[in-house]
């Protein structure tokens, strides 16, 4: 449904992503979790046909976004970050605007529908303008989904609301993510890992980590990253070290040095210090470093340290 | 096609809950008004000298109007959208760049045909006052005339309009382009040796007062009026395209 690959966008000279490459199945909901900057509206951006990457390539509900970027928008439903709206218009008229521009036939029940399923059909008939932001949110919602769009791309749904209406809009997001695609972004952890079925975390316009809430809660919890160093080839003492139970993405470094993880109830720092030596290798160095995803998370979570993880 | 109407029905709905709109119109409905006044009382003083009032001051006058009052009509069509970031709306939605400039400038466009539908008042009243009538083919292109003068100025505003964030600045832009094509571009006519016939086929004056406004309906000059229609929509065009690439 959604495939990214190698997605480059230039600022002038400034690089705000530098080669993502993900994709999202139908029936999934996922999560870009970054920090502010990260890039997550930018991708969001080109995803939507809102503008075209510097370099690399999206495809969206079987489109390119640039080529066919007009296949790609009658496809997609879309809440920008701002959540723009027209303040003087009546929120029934502006999401009948949005319909008609849509082409749908049945135009008016289709407001109807979408004003029903965000809970705001009773106050169709008000000014935009007099709205509160967490109603500005569901309108903006309303009209990404008045064209039960294949896939749905949402910029920091919750963002501003208040604690009953996130868990409202999150209920949402869940229930419509069962037949579409979703993406959202989000820079809340714990809301990453509520809603979606796979999250993936940005920084600096880099993919940092991609995996299930469940897999990256265990992996922040304890997981812990140890980096080896033998004499001669990295990469002959690989396969033996990710052949040990409870190691997990073992790589070789460009320096010839070799990482690892390991869950802390597993730790197997013995077996691989035994495998090494009994492979007939030397164990030069071997100790614990900080995980560039600890690093992420304190900053992602420095501006919500009130939420529980 | 139905993008163009359903953006142009927008726009032109919001005209009526716009101020300025409305104090446009009623500035034009007023000098015209008092245009006409002054040509029928001097008409009464000499009606018996026979002679026969025309529509020549009321059509003239609005045209030098249109140069003052149609870049307030378009300077918040696009300049606004940016603004607000409405644009990521009208640019996600399965619009072309060229639909969404064509149905800005197309409700632009109603509006003031319906200011000059108004107007119209002035030349049917007078036509029942006189006999025998005033010169109905005269008025016919005289109106034609100003129907395209404010499609060109239009145009011209809404690409100009494209171009900026702030509506005050696409109002100042857009007044600028309109009084040197108005005032300024035929200058140089006068002076200059070689060219001089380009600069004053460049002047909008001559395409409407020596030609249209006396009853002349010229190849030439709807020729110009097109193509700074289109040369307005394109700048729109354009100018959505470079922000989509910046
Ligand atoms: N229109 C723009 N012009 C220039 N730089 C931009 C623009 N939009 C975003 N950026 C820069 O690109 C980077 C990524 O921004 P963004 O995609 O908005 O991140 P996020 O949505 O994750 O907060 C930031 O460094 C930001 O300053
Ligand atoms: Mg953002």
């Amino acid at each position: 449904m959604i495939r990214v690959n190698n997605l480059i966008k230039d600022y002038g000279q400034r690089r705000a992503l530098c080669g993502l490459t993900f994709h999202a199945q139908q029936g999934e909901v996922v999560g870009f979790l970054g920090p502010n900057g990260a890039g997550k509206t930018t991708t969001m951006r080109i995803l939507t046909g809102y503008m075209p990457p510097t370099e690399g390539e999206a495809i969206v509900a079987g489109y390119d976004v640039v080529s066919e970027s007009l296949e790609v928008r009658k496809r997609v439903g879309y809440l920008p970050e701002t959540v723009p709206l027209y303040n003087d218009m009546v929120v029934f008229d502006y999401l009948k605007f949005m319909a008609d521009l849509r082409h749908l036939p049945d135009a008016e029940e289709r407001v109807e529908e979408a004003l029903e399923l965000v809970g705001m059909i009773e106050r169709a008939n008000g000014y935009i303008g007099n709205l509160s932001k967490g109603m500005r949110q569901r309108v903006g919602l309303a009209q990404a989904l008045l064209h039960r769009p294949e896939v749905l791309i949402l910029d920091e749904p919750t963002i501003g609301l208040d604690p009953n209406q996130v868990v409202e809009i999150r209920n949402l997001i869940r229930e419509l993510g069962k037949e579409r695609t979703v993406l959202l972004s989000t820079h809340i952890l714990s809301e990453a890992q509520q809603i979606c079925d796979r999250v993936i975390i940005i920084n600096k316009g880099q993919i940092i980590a991609e995996d299930t809430p469940e897999n990256l809660q265990a992996r922040l919890l304890g997981a812990k990253r140890v980096m080896i160093q033998v004499r001669g080839e990295a990469d002959d003492v690989l396969p033996q070290i990710q052949a040990i139970p409870g190691v997990r993405q073992a790589v070789v470094n460009l320096d010839g040095t070799i990482e690892f993880e390991f869950l802390p109830t597993q730790d197997v720092r013995p077996r691989v210090a035994r495998a090494i030596i009994e492979a007939g290798h030397e164990l030069l160095e071997m100790r614990t470093i900080s995980m560039s995803l600890e690093e992420i998370f304190l900053e992602l979570t420095k501006d919500n340290a009130g939420l529980p993880m | 096609m139905r993008n163009i109407w359903t953006i142009a029905k927008r726009e032109y709905n919001h005209f009526f809950i716009s101020p300025i709109a409305y104090l446009v119109a009623f500035a034009i409905l007023l000098v015209l008004g008092i245009i006409f006044a002054l040509v029928i009382y001097s008409s009464s003083q000499n009606v018996f000298f026979g002679s026969v009032p025309d529509i020549r001051p009321i059509t003239g006058s609005f045209a030098f109007l249109l140069v003052l009052s149609t870049p307030a009509l378009t300077m918040r069509l696009l300049a606004d959208e940016n603004r607000m970031g409405t644009m990521e709306l009208l640019l996600t939605a399965p619009v072309r760049d060229i639909e969404l400039i064509v149905g800005k400038w197309l409700g632009s466009f109603l509006f003031m045909l319906t200011i000059i539908a108004i107007t119209l008042v002035y030349p049917i009243v007078l036509n029942a006052l006189v006999r025998p009538g005033i010169d109905q083919g005269l008025m016919i292109t005289a109106y034609l005339g100003l129907i395209l003068v404010a499609a060109s100025f239009l145009s011209i505003g809404v690409g100009i309009s494209a171009l900026f964030s702030n509506q005050v600045a696409a109002f100042f832009a857009t007044l600028a382009v309109l009084i040197t094509l108005w005032w300024l571009v035929g200058f140089p006519a006068n002076y200059v040796q070689t060219g001089a016939d380009i600069f004053r086929y460049l002047d909008l004056q001559t395409h409407f007062y020596d030609s249209l406004s006396v009853g002349k309906i010229n190849l030439t000059d709807l020729v110009y009026f097109f193509s700074l229609i289109a040369l307005g929509l394109f700048v729109g065009t354009l100018s959505i395209d470079i922000r989509r690439w910046r």
